[in-house]
């Protein structure tokens, strides 16, 4: 079993985090707040501990604390994180700045609006299952033709906070949507030549520089920098057979 | 003649979102206040079981009946929303095997459908079980989203005109005399303070019920029931998990994306906003379903958490499990003498659409409204569309 959040001692860490309220707490702020932390708490659970016993105001999002709805998806000195999987004392700070997702237009405190995210999704096709990769070998019951399984993209815009490219230039489709973007082609439900006519634009796979900060920011195994080299190679061979007649 | 009359829902869980959708279909004004994020309380944070009801098929058979229901239901007007790979209830002691009658009569009883496997095939089919194992049942149970599932409800309700409002909190219950006439708001986006009117308020809060009824000066028999839940990377079954005996701890593992969410344990709180974490319940968690699983035992830890069940229940009655799961709409006009209010608790979140379509009946008989329920046969919009 890991090491994470063996019981223990609590220990005080103070919390420095962004606030913000359109008209009211305006401009932004950050407000300290201390907290026991016992060697199980996670930023969630530190932010929920808060809100409840010293600032009911504080507006985070959050729904399945088990990294599965991507809602909770924020900042922590610095770095993208979901805040449920987050464990305080891991962060080795005695100070623990928490801030919203950069990118994304912002609501209040730590909340972000995920409207343009969504709309940005919605031509990709928001595959959400795919088959299990899990025990292939394995026989199935007679009711079951393929186990299926959610995808690990779970929406929550850590990628595109950390994308050096969205971050200036608010026309880039963004890591999450060009990765959507290469599993639907992979899955082939949608007809490719709008997929292809999608990832082959100024905005789309080649403005992206592989920074790879996608990568690294996603909490959810799904390796969008990766995914984003893949499609181009997808969208360069899908040319070149067009180019020459032959059946893509 | 329906769309004359407003009613607010507070709370924005997943039976929130059904009534929402509900009486939006109904042709009915409706705004829907939540003080945090959408499922942000029980709602988004169970395990994720699309119940077949076989955990109930011997004890509560009626809560088994509801869930077998609303389970094909919800397939239907939510397609490709679940990790459709049915479950399997094993048996690992003896006392597991002797359960074995009681349980199939129970679901053929409640209208779920099984299937009995040997040891032998059991383990072909999932080789990561107990290699002790020595029969199992197979049931139409699935994995749910519980985010994205809730979410299709608020967008097919939005696009049919439902208001809803996130980060808008209640602070008060307005009244005149003895009847409910609206609510007084806090928007945590603006800090601003509102009054919203209504001919009619309903209290969808779960486990925060009492906290609404007591502005209102009624009463509801809402007992909080926490649990621990765990997620551990690696998914170590494509089918759920359970296990073959009573309702007891650490009796279900719920595969969901690339992890296995073990569960659940049970004690009771009157503080639904603080609920803890009891180190020795995570542990418990471990060893139990370890005992169907034992990959699990060492797996790597992506989570653990707690979340409350809204147990419908008074104080006479002692002991978690022997309360019902079923559901109840209270009218507080009979029950409180105070009109304007009911409150809809209890459940599971398999059941939030007929938890709806129970209130949404209530709500237009108390409003006079002649509009039958349609829920059953519309299908939601994609869960994206509520950003839309």
């Amino acid at each position: 079993m890991s090491d994470n959040g063996r019981p223990g001692p609590k220990r005080p860490v103070t919390f420095k985090v962004f606030r913000y309220k359109p008209g009211d707490t305006d401009p932004p702020r950050y407000d300290e707040f201390k907290v026991d932390v016992d060697p199980r708490m996670t930023v969630l659970d530190a932010l929920e501990d808060i809100r409840t016993s010293q600032d009911a105001t504080l507006l985070y999002r959050h729904s399945c604390h088990h990294a599965s709805c991507g809602t909770c998806a924020m900042k922590a000195n610095g770095r993208e994180i979901l805040s449920c999987v987050t464990n305080v004392l891991e962060l080795g700070t005695d100070t623990v700045v928490v801030e919203p997702l950069g990118v994304l237009p912002l609501v209040a405190d730590l909340t972000v609006d995920m409207t343009s995210f969504a709309d940005h999704f919605e031509p990709a096709g928001m595959t959400l299952l795919r088959k299990s990769e899990f025990n292939p070998k394995a026989e199935r019951p007679a009711s079951v033709q393929d186990y299926a399984r959610y995808e690990n993209c779970i929406e929550c815009g850590a990628c595109i906070s950390a994308c050096p490219i969205t971050n200036t230039d608010p026309q880039f489709m963004g890591p999450a949507d060009l990765a959507a973007l290469y599993r639907a082609l992979v899955k082939g439900d949608d007809l490719p030549e709008k997929l292809y006519a999608l990832a082959d634009c100024e905005h789309g796979a080649w403005r992206c520089h592989t920074a790879m900060e996608c990568t690294a920011a996603c909490p959810s195994d799904v390796d969008p920098g990766g995914l984003l080299m893949a499609l181009r190679r997808r969208v360069t061979g899908y040319k070149i057979k067009r180019l020459f007649g032959l059946k893509v | 003649m329906a769309e004359k009359f407003h009613v607010l829902v507070i709370g924005g869980g997943s039976t929130g979102a059904a009534l929402v959708h509900d009486l939006a279909l109904r042709g009915l004004r409706v705004t829907l206040v939540e003080r945090g994020e959408l499922t942000s309380g029980t709602a988004g944070r169970h395990h994720g079981l699309l119940h077949s009801g076989g955990r109930y098929a011997v004890q509560d058979q009626e809560s088994a009946r509801e869930c077998i229901e609303e389970n094909m239901i919800l397939r239907r007007i939510a397609p490709d929303s679940f990790e459709e790979n049915d479950g399997l209830f094993v048996a690992i002691t003896d006392e597991d095997v002797a359960y074995r009658g009681a349980f199939v009569r129970g679901c053929a009883e409640c209208g779920i459908p099984t299937r009995e496997f040997s040891a032998a095939q059991t383990l072909r089919m999932e080789p990561y079980l107990n290699p002790l194992v020595k029969l199992a049942v197979q049931v139409p149970d699935a994995t749910l989203d519980c985010w994205r599932l809730p979410m299709r409800f608020f967008a097919t309700a939005k696009h049919n005109g439902a208001d809803i409002r996130p980060y808008t909190e209640v602070v008060d219950i307005l009244k005149r005399d003895r009847t409910v006439i609206g609510v007084r708001v806090k928007s945590h986006v603006n800090g601003q303070v509102y009054d919203i009117g209504a001919d009619l308020v309903v209290n969808a809060t779960g486990v925060w019920a009492e906290k609404i009824s007591e502005m209102a000066g009624v009463r509801v028999p809402v007992r909080p029931s926490p649990g621990v839940m765990v997620a551990v990377r690696g998914r170590w079954c494509n089918m759920v998990i359970n296990r073959l005996a009573p309702p007891g701890d650490g009796d279900i593992v719920v595969p969901q994306r690339a992890l296995s969410v073990i569960g659940t344990t049970e004690w009771y709180t009157d503080d639904p906003d603080r609920l803890g974490l009891p180190e020795d319940h995570v542990q418990k968690m471990f060893e139990k379903c370890g005992e169907m699983l034992p990959v699990v035992r060492t797996a790597p830890l992506r989570a653990a958490w707690s979340a409350a069940r809204p147990l419908i229940g008074d104080e006479t009655v002692a002991g978690g499990r022997e309360l019902s799961r079923t559901f109840k709409c209270y009218d507080h006009k009979e029950r409180d003498g105070v009109e304007g209010i009911v409150t809809i608790s209890g459940g599971k979140g398999t059941t939030m659409r007929g938890m709806a379509e129970l209130t949404a009946n209530v709500v237009c008989q108390k409003l006079g409204v002649h509009a039958p329920c349609r829920t059953r046969e519309t299908v939601l919009l994609p869960y994206g569309a509520y950003y839309q």
